[in-house]
């Protein structure tokens, strides 16, 4: 098996911690908070408020369910529009009364559904690309599993974005990708490879800050491990980012991913 | 005699060869299944005159149709990607741009530039689903921010026209994270107030609505265009049913409130020009 693809299936490993295992162990007194205020609440996004090994902090994540009952619940992690809108919500709420939000990426993707076609999905999650970029408070994102492209990105436009080390972040899955090229999901291997989504190489391209590293053999055979390291990254990223005003904090943000990109002139 | 009657035998062609050959002259409508001289296709704007179909067309004709005559003044035409993952399939990625350039003239999947339309000036970008799907990579990405960019220091409206199947496999992240960067551009032209229209054509798909595309301050469809999120095949292998007619088309997406208007190509300009004087007209 090749790394990428031995780090895709880390990534999606069913003893992996997930948002709110995260949750539970570093935000003391989370309290959750539900729905977009428009049309339902979607139990693939969480988002709620608590402390951060003493700091005030808004927290959304993606989630995914571990048993077949909390899969169903969950969507297996793919977000409707109306998760996307819960997540601004709390991201305004946050702005509005400056506190810095900490997201969890950890998404197949967002749903491909009647439903969320129907309600929105692409200007949901664009909307949400916009307003983050206009938040005025510290954000901060971090790939706990799997970055299933748009549907993660939702989630993701920080002034610090880490990877944990046994995640992926990718435009496609080494599936949809493999599909496509080689007419054959089963060559996911080798899309995984070409995709260039471990962390090392997000880190290369220079699209992330950092690689948060797991414990022994990965989270899912020591996720209080993980946890730990988790927070340490996070609060040292608050700490650093709490220097800044607002509009400094908005206009790295900007910077930040206004210089992602690779391309030349003759 | 005998060599005079077999030159006049006809040479058997190639079924691809004959294919191109008819579609030369002839293109079969979509929408009512009618055959149509292609010189009298442009001269409807590439429309069907019988049932109102909108054929595909390609970026600078867009371009020629939207801009007045001779205002048009292209930017950052020579930016090229320089394929930032090394990106190997059934062949290197280097070598299909390669192909892609010489058959579309374009060094990638869109046009920008300035120019006026109906006296008032605009930035204009206008995506070629042929290059690629009319994918987002790297040059897409870098060459709408310029443009938006352009229209925040000089004051200038924002039209984009989206023809594109989403972010570009080929450039991996690297393409995913444009969504965030002209995401984040378009956030500074509406704390500009400056007007953003936006076009979505047939089709608009994937990354690109899920970014730019769904942002204008007005969002207009064609009648009749595919626009989503997920594509139809996507969605038909998640939920295993047939999806019903007219799903995710122009119509449907008005119905739903994602658009402004469905606007018929024959009145995109004047209506785009009347928006802009509406916003920024005296
Ligand atoms: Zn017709």
């Amino acid at each position: 098996m090749n790394p990428s693809w031995a780090r895709v299936q880390l990534a999606r490993h069913p003893k992996r911690p997930h948002s709110l295992d995260y949750i539970n162990k570093i935000v003391e007194g989370f309290q959750e908070l539900h729905g977009d205020r428009h049309y339902a609440d979607d139990a693939a996004i969480v988002g709620g408020f608590g402390f951060l090994a003493g700091r005030p902090v808004m927290v959304i994540g993606q989630q995914k369910g571990r048993d077949t009952k909390q899969k169903l619940i969950r969507n297996f992690g793919m977000p409707k529009p109306e998760g996307y809108r819960k997540a601004l919500r709390l991201m305004r709420l946050a702005d509005k009364f400056r506190r810095p939000i900490l997201t969890l990426l950890d998404t197949p993707g967002a749903y491909p559904g009647i439903d969320a076609e129907e309600r929105g999905q692409a200007e949901a999650i664009a909307l949400n690309l916009r307003e983050m970029a206009r938040l005025q408070v510290p954000v901060i994102a971090i790939v706990i599993g799997e970055g299933g492209s748009g549907g993660a990105l939702g989630l993701g436009v920080a002034n610090r974005v880490y990877m944990m080390e046994n995640s992926v972040y990718s435009v496609i899955s080494p599936e949809s990708c493999a599909a496509i090229i080689y007419r054959d999901a089963s060559h996911a291997a080798k899309a995984a490879e070409a995709l260039r989504l471990t962390p090392d190489d997000l880190l290369k391209l220079g699209l992330v800050d950092g690689i948060i590293p797991e414990p022994g053999g990965g989270a899912h055979e020591d996720p209080d491990g993980a946890s730990v390291a988790l927070a340490a990254a996070a609060t040292h990223a608050l700490d650093e980012l709490s220097q800044m005003d607002g509009p400094s904090l908005a206009a790295h943000r900007y910077d930040k991913f206004r210089q992602m990109g690779s391309f030349f002139s003759e | 005699m005998s060599w005079f009657s077999k030159k006049q035998s006809p040479v058997p062609m190639p079924d691809s060869e004959r294919t191109v050959k008819t579609e030369g002259l002839w293109q079969k409508c979509d929408g009512c299944g009618q055959i149509i001289w292609r010189k009298s296709l442009e001269d409807s704007l590439h429309v069907c005159d019988k049932c109102g179909h909108h054929f595909r067309i390609d970026a600078r004709e867009r371009i020629r149709l939207l801009i007045d005559e001779g205002t048009f003044e292209e930017k950052d035409a020579a930016m090229a990607t320089s394929d930032p993952l090394s990106f190997v399939d059934s062949r290197p990625y280097r070598d299909r741009l390669k192909s892609m350039r010489k058959a579309t003239g374009m060094q990638d999947a869109i046009v920008c530039g300035h120019g006026q339309m109906q006296g008032r000036p605009v930035e204009i970008c206008s995506m070629e689903l042929k290059f690629i799907g009319g994918s987002m990579g790297t040059v897409v990405g870098e060459k709408i921010t310029r443009s938006i960019e352009r229209c925040i220091a000089g004051r200038v409206p924002l039209v984009i026209i989206s023809a594109s199947g989403g972010a570009r496999m080929q450039e991996g992240a690297v393409s995913l994270m444009q969504l965030a960067k002209i995401s984040a551009a378009l956030m500074r032209l509406d704390e500009e107030r400056i007007p953003f229209i936006s076009v979505l054509t047939d089709p608009t798909t994937g990354g690109v609505t899920a970014s730019f595309a769904m942002l204008g301050d007005l969002n207009i469809g064609e009648p009749g265009a595919l626009i989503g999120f997920a594509g139809p095949r996507v969605i038909e292998q998640t939920i295993r049913q047939k999806l019903p007619d007219g799903f995710q088309r122009s119509e449907f997406l008005l119905k739903h409130g994602f658009l402004d208007a469905v606007v018929p190509r024959s009145e995109l300009k004047s209506y785009i020009a009347g928006a802009l004087g509406f916003f920024v007209g005296n």
